[in-house]
């Protein structure tokens, strides 16, 4: 394992019961501290790929290593925010954001101030005793980040945290979730369909292949989001060649 | 004699009500109702919560009880009193026995059911920040169930009045049951209808008040 990779996929393979093969020969190292994208055709096994990162499926073969050590379930040097943002509705958003410290016995006192904190960072300052179902979609998804924050975990796994909130509050949060990840050289795995959003946000792309998955090509971005706005970003002729390329790439499963 | 003995005016039952519901007989007989009630409740609440939660999680005890429970739901509990007095003898823990029976399977039921559709996700996201089988057992699916069980509750509650009242209507020598067959015997129309109506009322209220708690539960699992 080189010195810089935090999480270590060693030949992966994942069949369902089923019988459907979802992945076969995964082998990819993700870098500490950078945020990777998994990107691929729908159904190639992207989601699949980040649950069994984050513990939550046992592969059919292979290894997942994480900071040098084989995994054999979730771990706490782990946390996860999920698409359907997972948010208990009896809960009010302190208690939900704080769920995470509540499992692992913080006394209530200590995991609510934390709570508070991160409630504050994600802009949801003052919605603390609101239920769930009071807010819209990209505030739970807030949440829901705030949530993974709270644990402190080296690596935050995300699987299409923004597919479920509309786009004028996507680039908003798009924005927020990278000044929040900035300074924390936090270690994200991040699953999308969409092309845009993976060559916006990642350092790094990880192209899945069509069924059964595995790492077809890596793309380095390398956009230079410091001193630009976003929108000149998105002009940027650096970052649209990227599009094109991805594009140019995942089109051949399509047909 | 006329309807009118039959059904004397209220007047004249609300008049013999407040001299009924003072005496010492009645006060007695509620306690004695109330104290089987509660008893009976309480073991059909936590063997049918238990056994619902085990028989959504577990296949094998859902094979083994799930047919028993269907039938036993639609059974006319009534009819096993005698065999019960038989084997607890004639008295409270017959009564008991009845009221367990009468509330137990329907909680069983609902208690399954909310279970088994409580949100995957959810229990998923609790194995994701490292919970254990306890901690997703009573933070997460037990409370994603709530809306379910208290319906169970409700439904057990309402079952569980009437237990209480057959029970002792054919044991017939103890609490309310002693009373009722003690107005209808001697024709005391007026105490026999404030006591239905004191018992009608009891039943109606306790169910009132679990539906209050279903709506509060309802309301904020409305993003289910």
């Amino acid at each position: 394992m080189s010195a810089d990779s935090i999480v270590k996929l060693k030949d992966i393979g994942k069949i369902y019961d089923t019988g459907v093969e979802a992945l076969k020969d995964v082998n990819f190292e993700f870098p500490v501290g950078k945020l990777s994208t998994l990107l691929g055709p729908s159904g190639c096994g992207k989601t699949t790929l980040l649950k069994i990162i984050g513990g939550l499926i046992d592969a059919t073969s292979g290894e997942v290593w994480v900071n040098g050590k084989p995994i054999s379930g979730p771990g706490p040097d782990r946390a996860f925010v999920f698409q359907d943002f997972a948010l208990m509705p009896w809960a009010t958003i302190l208690r939900n954001v704080a769920f995470g410290l509540e499992l692992r016995g913080v006394p209530k006192d200590e995991r609510l101030d934390i709570a508070r904190k991160y409630i504050k960072e994600v802009g949801l300052e003052g919605f603390e005793s609101n239920y769930p179902h009071q807010l819209s979609g990209g505030m739970r998804q807030r949440v829901g980040l705030a949530r993974a924050l709270t644990v402190d975990a080296d690596i935050i796994l995300m699987d299409e945290p923004f597919s479920s909130v509309d786009e004028q509050t996507r680039r908003k949060f798009q924005e927020d979730m990278l000044d929040l990840l900035q300074n924390r050289r936090k270690t994200v795995i991040f699953v999308t369909h969409r092309i845009e959003e993976a060559a916006y946000l990642s350092d790094l792309i990880v192209l899945l292949s069509a069924r059964p998955g595995s790492v077809s090509q890596v793309i380095k971005p390398d956009i230079d989001h410091s001193g630009k706005c976003p929108d000149e970003i998105r002009r940027d002729k650096n970052y649209l060649d990227i599009i094109d390329n991805i594009w140019r790439e995942l089109k051949v499963y399509l047909c | 004699m006329g309807v009118s003995s039959i059904f004397p005016p209220i007047s004249s039952i609300l008049m013999v009500a407040s001299t009924v519901l003072s005496s010492e007989k009645f006060i007695k007989a509620i306690e004695i109702s109330l104290r089987t009630f509660a008893l009976g409740m309480t073991l059909a609440l936590l063997v049918g919560i238990g056994l619902g939660a085990l028989m959504a999680r577990v296949k094998t005890v859902r094979e083994i009880l799930g047919t028993w429970v269907n039938i036993f739901v639609s059974a006319p509990i009534s009819a096993l009193v005698p065999i019960l007095m038989g084997i607890l003898g004639i008295g409270e823990a017959t009564v008991v026995a009845t009221v367990f029976l009468f509330a137990v399977f329907v909680i069983i039921l609902d208690t399954q059911v909310g279970i088994s559709k409580a949100d995957r996700s959810l229990v998923e996201m609790g194995h994701s920040f490292g919970a254990n089988r306890y901690q997703i057992f009573t933070k997460i699916l037990i409370l994603s169930a709530l809306p379910e069980i208290l319906a169970g509750i409700r439904l057990g509650v309402i079952r569980g009045v009437k237990g209480v009242v057959i029970g002792q209507l054919l044991i017939s020598i103890i609490g309310v049951g002693e009373l009722f067959e003690l107005y209808s015997k001697h024709f005391l129309m007026e105490e026999f209808w404030s006591l239905v109506i004191v018992v009608f009322a009891f039943a109606l209220l306790l169910s009132e008040a679990i539906a209050y708690c279903e709506r509060r539960v309802e309301y904020y699992a409305g993003s289910r």
